[in-house]
C-alpha cells in the first residue's frame, strides 16, 4: 500500500482541490452570466439599476391609520393571507398617573390584521390618552442588511439601486434571513415556500411608477424619490430638508436607510 | 353546540401577549422542533469523537475499550444530522445550491464544507484506517453478506504488512489530531449561526458557539457513557470499571466547565442587563420554566454535578453496582438536559417578539412534517445505525484494558507507539 502514495501523487492532487477552490468564483461568474441572458427580470430591458438610489420616507404625524397603504400592497403584489409586506403600527400613550414622577404612563401598541381595516376604538377611554400615533412600517432598506448577509446561498441580495430582493427561484426556504431581520419584514411564503419581503414593487418603479403604497396614500405621509435623479421641487429631498428625521434600531449596525420624521423614542 | 365547538377552535389557536410584529404571528416559530433535533445530533458526533480522540491523541490507553464505540456512535449520528434540515426546507430539491454556490458570508454555507471535511477527510478516514486490518482479515473469513461488505471497505488494499500497518497508525493519530479542531468547528459553527443574529437578544452572543461546543462535548461523552453501559448489559458483559471511571471523571470536568460558562452568559446578561433582559428574564421564569430552569438547569446540569462530584469523592466506597447506576442514571440526566439546552436556545429564541413587546407561543405539531413523530424518528434512527454499524463492526466482544495493554492479546492493528 506505501509503495501507491507517492509524495508526487498527493501534491498532484492537493493541487487539484486547490485549482478546483480557486475556479469556483470564475465557474459562478460564468453561471450568473448564462443565468443573465435567460433571466426573466421584473426590470424592463433598458433600466440600469446602477444610475438610480431609491428611497421611502414616513411622515408620522401625516399618517391617519386608514390602512390603505396595507390593503394596496397586498393587491398589488398578491401577498398571501395573514403575511405582510407593509403594515402600520398604533401606539397609545397614556397619562401618567398623578404623583407618578414619570412622563407617561403605558404604552399600548397595536396592528390588527395589520392595520389593513383600519383601526378600533383606542382601548383605553380617550380622557387618560397622553398621545397616540400611527407608524406605517416596511423593509428598511438597510445598507449592512444582516438578511442578505447570512443567506448561505445568495438568493437574496442588495441591489445597487437601494432595493433588497429575493430570487425566490433561488432560494432554499431555511428561514435564516427572516430570523436575521431586525425589523420583522420578511416572512416565509406558504405558497412559494420561500422567504418574501417588500421590493418597493420593484415591477413598478422600474417603469417610472411609485410604489402601490406611496401611490394610494391619502395624507401623503409616504415619500417615495430617487436620490440620484431628483426631479424639480423633489418631495424626497423636501421633506429630509425640512424634517429632523431619523431611522429604526439604529444601534443595531444594519445601516436602515428609511427615514422616519415624528418618531417616539417608544417606537422600535 | 357550535358555541362550545368555536371556543374550542379559538383556545386551539396560537395566542399572543402583547404586541408581535404582524410577520411574527405564524403558527409555529419559524425555526421548528426538527432545528432543535439539528444541533443536538451534530454536538453528540463533535463529543463523540472528542472522546474517541482521547485515546489517539493524548494517548488515555485506559479508555481504548470505548475507541471504536465511540467513532462508529459519531458516524452514526454524522449520516443523521442533514437530515432535519433537510426536512426543514421549504425547497429541499434546492439544497446542493449551499456547497455549489456558497454566499461566503453566511455561516449557515459553511456546512456544506465542515460536513463534508468532517465526514470525509475526518471520521471515515480515520475509521477505515483503523478497521483496515480488520477488513482483510474479515474478508478472508466471512462469507455471503458480510464477506461482500468487508471485501468492499477494504476498497482493494490488501497490503498488511508490518510498514503498512505502521502507515495506518500513524495516518490514524495524524487525522486524529486534524479531526479534534474539525470537532470544534463542526460544533462551534452551529453555535454561531444563533450567535451571529444580533436582532434576536437571546441568540446573539458572543458566548454561543463556546457553550455550543462544551455542552457538545458532554452530550456527546455522556452518550457514548451510555452506549457503553447499554452494549455490555446487551452483551451480558461486564463493563470495564476502569475505563468506566475515567469516562464520568472525563465528563464531570467537562459538565463543570459547561455549567460554568452557561453560569457566566446568565451572570453577564443579568448583570449588563441590557435592552430586553426584561424579556428574556419573562420567557425564563414563564415559558420556559419547565424546560429551562427545572430541566436544564436542575435535572440536567445540578443534580448530574452532585452525583458525579460526589462519585468523585468517594468512589472507593460505593460498589461497582450502585456506581453503574449512578453513572447511567447522571448520563441519562445530562443527555436529556443537553436536549432542553438545545430547545431553549432554538424556541426559547422564538419565543418573544423582535419589538421586545410581546410574546408568541408554540404548540407543537403531532404527526406534521415539522411536528413530534417526525423528530422521534430523526433522533432514533442515529441509534438504529449505530446498532448496524456495532453489528458489522463491534461484533466481538468488546474489548477490555486486559487485551489491550501491553504483553495481553492486543489486537495487532492497534499502534504499539501508542500504548
Amino acid at each position: 500500500m506505501s509503495e501507491n502514495i507517492t509524495r508526487r501523487g498527493v501534491l498532484k492532487n492537493l493541487a487539484g482541490i486547490v485549482g478546483g477552490i480557486l475556479a469556483m468564483p470564475a465557474a459562478r461568474t460564468c453561471k450568473a452570466a448564462v443565468q443573465h441572458v435567460f433571466a426573466i427580470a421584473p426590470a424592463p430591458k433598458g433600466y440600469d439599476p446602477n444610475q438610480h438610489k431609491w428611497l421611502m420616507a414616513l411622515d408620522v404625524d401625516r399618517c391617519i391609520g386608514c390602512g390603505l397603504c396595507v390593503e394596496a400592497c397586498c393587491e398589488e403584489n398578491s401577498v398571501p393571507e395573514g403575511h405582510w409586506r407593509t403594515w402600520i403600527e398604533r401606539y397609545v400613550i397614556t397619562k401618567p398617573k398623578a404623583e407618578s414622577g414619570q412622563t407617561r404612563g403605558e404604552t399600548m401598541v397595536d396592528s390588527p390584521d395589520g392595520g389593513k381595516e383600519g383601526f378600533p376604538e383606542p382601548p383605553v377611554p380617550k380622557e387618560d390618552i397622553l398621545k397616540s400615533f400611527f407608524v406605517p412600517k416596511l423593509c428598511n432598506l438597510c445598507e449592512h442588511s444582516p438578511c442578505t448577509q447570512v443567506c448561505p446561498v445568495g438568493a437574496t441580495f442588495e441591489a445597487p439601486d437601494g432595493a433588497v430582493l429575493i430570487d425566490k427561484n433561488y432560494c432554499i426556504g431555511c428561514g435564516f434571513c427572516i430570523q436575521a431581520c431586525p425589523y420583522g419584514c420578511r416572512f416565509f411564503n406558504p405558497q412559494t415556500h420561500t422567504a418574501d419581503k417588500c421590493t418597493l414593487c420593484y415591477h413598478r418603479i422600474t417603469r417610472g411608477l411609485k410604489p402601490a403604497c406611496v401611490e394610494i396614500c391619502p395624507s401623503q405621509a409616504r415619500i417615495f424619490g430617487d436620490l440620484k435623479n431628483p426631479v424639480p421641487d423633489d418631495p424626497l429631498q423636501r421633506f429630509i430638508s425640512t424634517n429632523k428625521v431619523e431611522a429604526l434600531k439604529q444601534y443595531l449596525g444594519t445601516g436602515p436607510r428609511v427615514l422616519y420624521a415624528g418618531l417616539d423614542e417608544e417606537v422600535r | 353546540m357550535d358555541a362550545t365547538i368555536l371556543t374550542n377552535v379559538v383556545d386551539a389557536l396560537p395566542r399572543f401577549d402583547g404586541y408581535v410584529y404582524p410577520n411574527e404571528r405564524t403558527l409555529h416559530p419559524l425555526w421548528s422542533v426538527l432545528i432543535v433535533v439539528y444541533p443536538y445530533i451534530t454536538g453528540l458526533v463533535a463529543g463523540a469523537f472528542i472522546l474517541a480522540s482521547l485515546v489517539r491523541v493524548f494517548k488515555v490507553k485506559v479508555l481504548e475499550p470505548i475507541y471504536r464505540l465511540a467513532l462508529l456512535t459519531a458516524l452514526a449520528f454524522m449520516l443523521g444530522a442533514p437530515l432535519p434540515l433537510l426536512f426543514h426546507l421549504g425547497h429541499p430539491e434546492r439544497c446542493f445550491e449551499i456547497m455549489m454556490t456558497p454566499h461566503f458570508s453566511s455561516p449557515m454555507a459553511m456546512f456544506g464544507f465542515v460536513y463534508a471535511w468532517y465526514l470525509m477527510a475526518v471520521l471515515l478516514l480515520e475509521l477505515w484506517f483503523d478497521y483496515r486490518r480488520d477488513f482483510v482479515e474479515w474478508s478472508k473469513t466471512e462469507t455471503g453478506l458480510r464477506g461482500i461488505i468487508y471485501r468492499a471497505f477494504t476498497l482493494g488494499v490488501t497490503d498488511v504488512s508490518e510498514p503498512a500497518l505502521r502507515l495506518d497508525a500513524r495516518m490514524g493519530r495524524i487525522i486524529s489530531i486534524v479531526g479534534i479542531p474539525s470537532a470544534f468547528l463542526l460544533h462551534g459553527y452551529v453555535g454561531f449561526i444563533f450567535g451571529s443574529i444580533k436582532a434576536n437578544p437571546w441568540w446573539g452572543n458572543p458566548l454561543m458557539p463556546i457553550i455550543f461546543i462544551i455542552s457538545a462535548v458532554v452530550s456527546g461523552m455522556a452518550l457514548c457513557v451510555f452506549a457503553y453501559m447499554f452494549l455490555c448489559w446487551a452483551r451480558r458483559i461486564t463493563a470495564d470499571m476502569r475505563c468506566l471511571d475515567l469516562m464520568i471523571s472525563f465528563l464531570f470536568y467537562a459538565l463543570v466547565l459547561d455549567a460554568a460558562i452557561e453560569g457566566l452568559d446568565w451572570l453577564h446578561r443579568l448583570y449588563s442587563a441590557e435592552e430586553g433582559i426584561d424579556v428574556l428574564k419573562s420567557v425564563a421564569t414563564s415559558k420556559l420554566l419547565y424546560t429551562l430552569l427545572v430541566g436544564q438547569a436542575c435535572l440536567g446540569t445540578l443534580v448530574p454535578l452532585l452525583l458525579l462530584g460526589s462519585m468523585q469523592l468517594v468512589r472507593k466506597k460505593v460498589g461497582e453496582l450502585n456506581r453503574r447506576r449512578v453513572y447511567f442514571s447522571s448520563t441519562v440526566l445530562i443527555l436529556m438536559g443537553v436536549l432542553a439546552m438545545r430547545w431553549n436556545v432554538v424556541i426559547g429564541g422564538q419565543l418573544f417578539s423582535k419589538s421586545l413587546r410581546g410574546f408568541m407561543s408554540y404548540k407543537m405539531e403531532f404527526a406534521g412534517h415539522e411536528g413530534w413523530w417526525l423528530s422521534l424518528a430523526l433522533l432514533v434512527l442515529p441509534f438504529i445505525l449505530l446498532t448496524v454499524f456495532i453489528k458489522y463492526f463491534l461484533d466481538r466482544d468488546l474489548p477490555t484494558i486486559e487485551n489491550v495493554v501491553p504483553g495481553a492479546a492486543r489486537p495487532p492493528n492497534s499502534p504499539e507507539a501508542e500504548i
